[in-house]
């Protein structure tokens, strides 16, 4: 059993941060230079977090498997950042944003975490724009807002259609900065293969280059994990092909509790699957559902002649087709929250309303908006995301509504961490997605990038010192140490047994088999019998990879198939423990429906007298079944409700 | 509905950096147009290691056009036969069936192959390293409103900021200049109040640091901005220009 603790601060809930910075420990600035932190990733969350420490003095050694901390899937994040700035004087505010986020999530996130996130929300959008981040401007100036998902208020900066991308550079370039000053140590195409553990605490990594193959010892008084999150798990994703959940594990294997594995977030707006080759699926940003309506044709006819190549969208009049979010949520209409937009598109197909060849797509529609505003207009917020679409679908949705169906987009549950960012491990910290912290059981729109800044820029640079405090007078290993030698020849004798089995399969189609049982039995609907089907079906995903898997090539130099080989293993485990945890949940919450627990309109029923708690699941050994330990959610701030957009 | 083709590619093979490379063709058949390119290298890299072969390494990540990791020279131009895209984004409609393409990595003193079709681009980090950046720290900026910036000018800054990083600009120019790349991140910045400060001297690092890497000068061909994913203009390269001589006369 491990013991959760979650070092909340007393006090009232506003207080909380401050009165934990005022009384939290710090290290003076010439301590500052002789403690190691090592920061694995480059996203968001790691590259901010890299370059703040790094500032502040400590020695920093950061890593990604990419060639270029700018390759961080963070990248991609298109709509924009939450803040409770109240530029556009609508009646935001901190405690309206932290609301906002704990109704969003479906009443499952700590209520102080998200009140802190809703703090240093608005330093974010300052820092980012002190580096140079080019924010949309209105012509007087100032920065222009606008809304999104789950608020009634535009509080959302946005860069065009990139402004993940814009966040990122900043963050990427301020971590460049300290790389060239020498306080941070950058490592490329570079691997975090194992967690290495001295006394009790994290200590250390190895790493694998990815390009010679060899594997390295790397000390850290602190490690700090910032990988992202899971969504990979179903193969078909929107996440980058490399983003990946195998630091997660590590920790996880090393005595990390993983917390709330089942809460996958299916983002509503996505081009629809359209073939067995397809390796990723893209996004279209939360964004256009300010100006796109969604709708699907009223009668089934139609929509079996749409599927048939017999009609088009545009020969539905308006009173042929089904407005059905307006319809069903006429107060927030298309900009309900993600896991309601999503469930509400998958009914209308599995009801056989669906558009396109396969039937599993809905009409996302700017002729509205290009009607009222102009297709300048359009073009100007959403230029960057029309020619996506075009280049991908081969369709003008300028001319033709946008096809669109769910995909797997975020994972919300991740490694356990107190309110320090601490893992369950000493001196082993996570922030970001790979964390569970902030979303509860449902992430709103434009508030990943908020969070990912948050933990590194403003949170960890302050509860890390906490910890690294009483390790001033910690000498540096030098890597010889015993424990780094055994973690490191385990990883090798890992990799040679992975490399001797030379079964007949690829890496891909056993990943493409775990990803379709993922998708039909732990995707966006889920039941007991499905669920438990699911778990031996991933068990024997696990027997037929250990003993029929193919890898080309030697240990020696790059191998990719090798590299992708250990993330599936990782993506296995993965699988059985979400499986595992959505059937313990038994009630339907935030992205976490179980068909057992829905109201008479479909809604999602939560069961707050049982499961208002952060499921968080202990490693047992292999082949073992993981423990489940409690952390119960306290609320003192809101009244849990029965979330209602209507 | 679905239309495939058969298509014969030779692909460039090279096992490390200090190896000979060469061209080695295959065969793929039934490719859906509606398939990317990437995805076309995907199905055939299955169908090498169903042959026990080593699949073809090629670098990619986010596949939707944004985080500036897939590159190849597709049929002599950097991410193949379509305007505005990466190699992630071209699609297989783009080709005719019975057509051989020829793939091979960036060509660039500034960017060695590794393996393959995969090329070492730590380059671009070096020069964003020398000044690609504001000097300000985390912490004690003032508040985000507080300078109010021209939309014009926050506009145009977005559209040098947009380079994602990719160096296609590199590998179509004859010289081998990275001017573009170096000229997208000084414009950004000079444009907006908060990077104007330290304009000339970022422009001057940056440059210092390209012609120490290897990267050739700029002659003005114009190759860069028509082969850059993210439409680029070169009208940075003149600001950067500006920027520099700048710099020079302060000197």
């Amino acid at each position: 059993m491990i013991k959760l603790d979650s070092k909340i601060p007393q006090g009232p809930l506003a207080d909380k941060w401050t009165s934990y910075k005022n009384n939290q420990k710090l290290v003076n600035p010439a301590n500052k230079r002789k403690l190691d932190v090592i920061v694995v990733g480059t996203g968001l969350a790691g590259a901010s977090a890299a370059a703040s420490l790094g500032e502040m003095g400590f020695n920093v050694k950061n890593f990604c498997i990419q060639d270029s901390p700018r390759r961080a899937h963070s990248i991609a994040a298109q709509g924009g950042i939450n803040a409770a700035k109240n530029y556009p004087n609508d009646g935001d505010s901190v405690f309206r944003l932290f609301f906002d986020t704990i109704k969003g999530g479906d009443y499952r996130a700590r209520e102080a975490n998200v009140h802190r996130l809703a703090e240093v929300a608005n330093s974010i959008i300052d820092q980012c724009v002190a580096q140079g981040v080019p924010f949309a401007r209105e012509y007087g100036g100032s920065l222009d807002n606008r809304s999104f998902g789950g608020a009634q208020v535009s509080r959302t900066f946005y860069a065009k259609g990139q402004t993940g991308q814009q966040l990122l550079l900043g963050a990427y370039q301020a971590l460049m900065r300290q790389v060239n000053e020498g306080t941070v140590k950058l490592y490329t195409r570079n691997e975090l293969v194992e967690i290495v553990m001295v006394d009790g605490k994290a200590r250390g990594i190895i790493s694998r280059d990815l390009v010679t193959g060899k594997t390295e010892r790397h000390f850290g008084h602190a490690v700090v994990l910032a990988t992202g999150g899971y969504g990979n798990t179903f193969f078909l994703s929107t996440n980058a092909m490399g983003s990946n959940v195998s630091a997660a594990i590590k920790a996880y294997k090393k005595g990390a509790a993983f917390a709330n594995p089942c809460y996958a977030q299916i983002h509503p707006t996505c081009i629809p699957v359209h073939g067995e080759f397809q390796s990723k699926l893209t996004l279209m940003s939360e964004s256009l559902r300010n100006d796109g309506r969604i709708w699907v044709p009223k009668k089934k006819e139609d929509a079996e002649a749409i599927r048939a190549g017999k009609k088009k969208a545009s020969d539905l009049s308006e009173d042929e087709r089904d407005y059905y979010l307006e319809r069903r949520y006429p107060a927030f209409g298309n900009l309900v929250p993600r896991d309601v937009a999503s469930r509400a598109a998958k009914e209308r197909c599995d009801a056989g309303f669906g558009v396109g060849a396969t039937g599993l797509a809905v009409y996302l529609d700017f002729a509205s908006a290009i009607n009222r505003l102009g297709e300048d207009t359009i073009r100007a917020r959403y230029g960057n995301l029309f020619q996506m679409y075009e280049k991908i679908v081969d369709d003008n949705p300028y001319k033709e509504p946008m096809m669109i169906y769910p995909a797997i987009h975020y994972t919300m549950g991740g490694v356990w961490v107190d309110y320090e960012l601490q893992t369950s491990v000493k001196g082993l910290f996570c922030l970001g997605e790979a964390n569970f912290s902030d979303h509860g059981a449902n992430r709103l729109g434009a508030s990943a990038l908020m969070q990912g800044l948050a933990d590194g820029y403003f949170v960890l640079p302050y509860t890390i010192q906490n910890y690294l405090a009483d390790d001033i007078s910690t000498p540096r290993m030098t890597g010889d140490e015993k424990e780094f030698i055994e973690a490191e020849k385990a990883v090798n004798d890992k990799l040679e047994k992975l490399l001797a089995i030379k079964g007949k399969r690829s890496v891909d189609s056993i990943h493409k088999e775990l990803g379709l049982v993922m998708w039909d039995f732990v995707g966006m609907a889920r039941n007991k019998a499905g669920l438990e089907g699911a778990i031996e079906k991933i068990a024997a995903i696990k027997k037929e990879f250990q003993t029929n898997v193919f890898i080309p090539g030697t240990n020696d130099g790059m191998n990719i198939e090798l590299e992708k080989a250990a993330r599936l293993e990782d993506f296995i485990t993965m699988g059985e423990l979400m499986a595992r945890d959505a059937l313990n949940r038994e009630e339907s919450c935030g992205g976490h429906f179980r068909e057992e627990y829905q109201t008479e309109e479909g809604e999602a029923l939560r069961q707050d007298d049982k499961f208002a708690y952060v499921a968080a699941w202990e490693y047992k050994g292999e082949d073992q079944a993981p423990e489940l330990n409690k952390e119960e959610l306290i609320f003192e701030n809101v009244e849990l409700k029965q979330r209602n957009y209507k | 509905m679905e239309k495939t083709i058969n298509l014969t590619l030779k692909v460039w093979r090279q096992a490390n950096a200090t190896a000979k490379g060469a061209f080695e063709s295959y065969e793929v058949k039934n490719i859906s147009t509606d398939s990317s390119f990437l995805e076309m290298l995907d199905i055939l890299n299955e169908q090498l290691i169903n042959e026990n072969k080593e699949p073809v390494a090629f670098d990619h990540d986010c596949r939707e056009g944004i985080c500036g990791m897939c590159s190849l020279y597709v049929n002599g131009r950097p991410h193949g036969p379509d305007d505005e895209v990466t190699t992630c984004q071209l699609h297989m409609r783009k080709f005719k069936d019975g057509e051989t393409i020829t793939i091979e990595p960036w060509r660039s003193a500034g960017f060695p192959v590794i393996k393959d079709l995969i090329v070492n681009r730590n380059a671009f980090d070096s020069i964003i390293a020398a000044g690609g950046y504001v000097s300000v720290g985390t912490g004690g900026v003032p508040d985000g409103n507080a300078m109010p910036i021209p939309k014009v000018d926050a506009d145009e800054a977005m559209d040098a900021a947009s380079c994602i990083g990719c160096g296609a600009c590199v590998a179509a120019c004859k010289n081998g200049s990275a001017m573009l790349f170096v000229s997208a991140k000084v414009s950004q910045l000079a444009l907006l109040p908060q990077g104007k400060v330290e304009a000339a001297r970022r422009a001057k690092n940056m440059v210092a640091k390209m012609d120490e890497l290897g990267f050739g000068n700029c002659t003005n061909t114009g190759a860069c901005e028509v082969e850059c994913p993210k439409g680029v203009s070169i009208a940075n390269i003149a600001r950067l220009n500006r920027e520099y001589l700048k710099a020079k006369c302060l000197d």
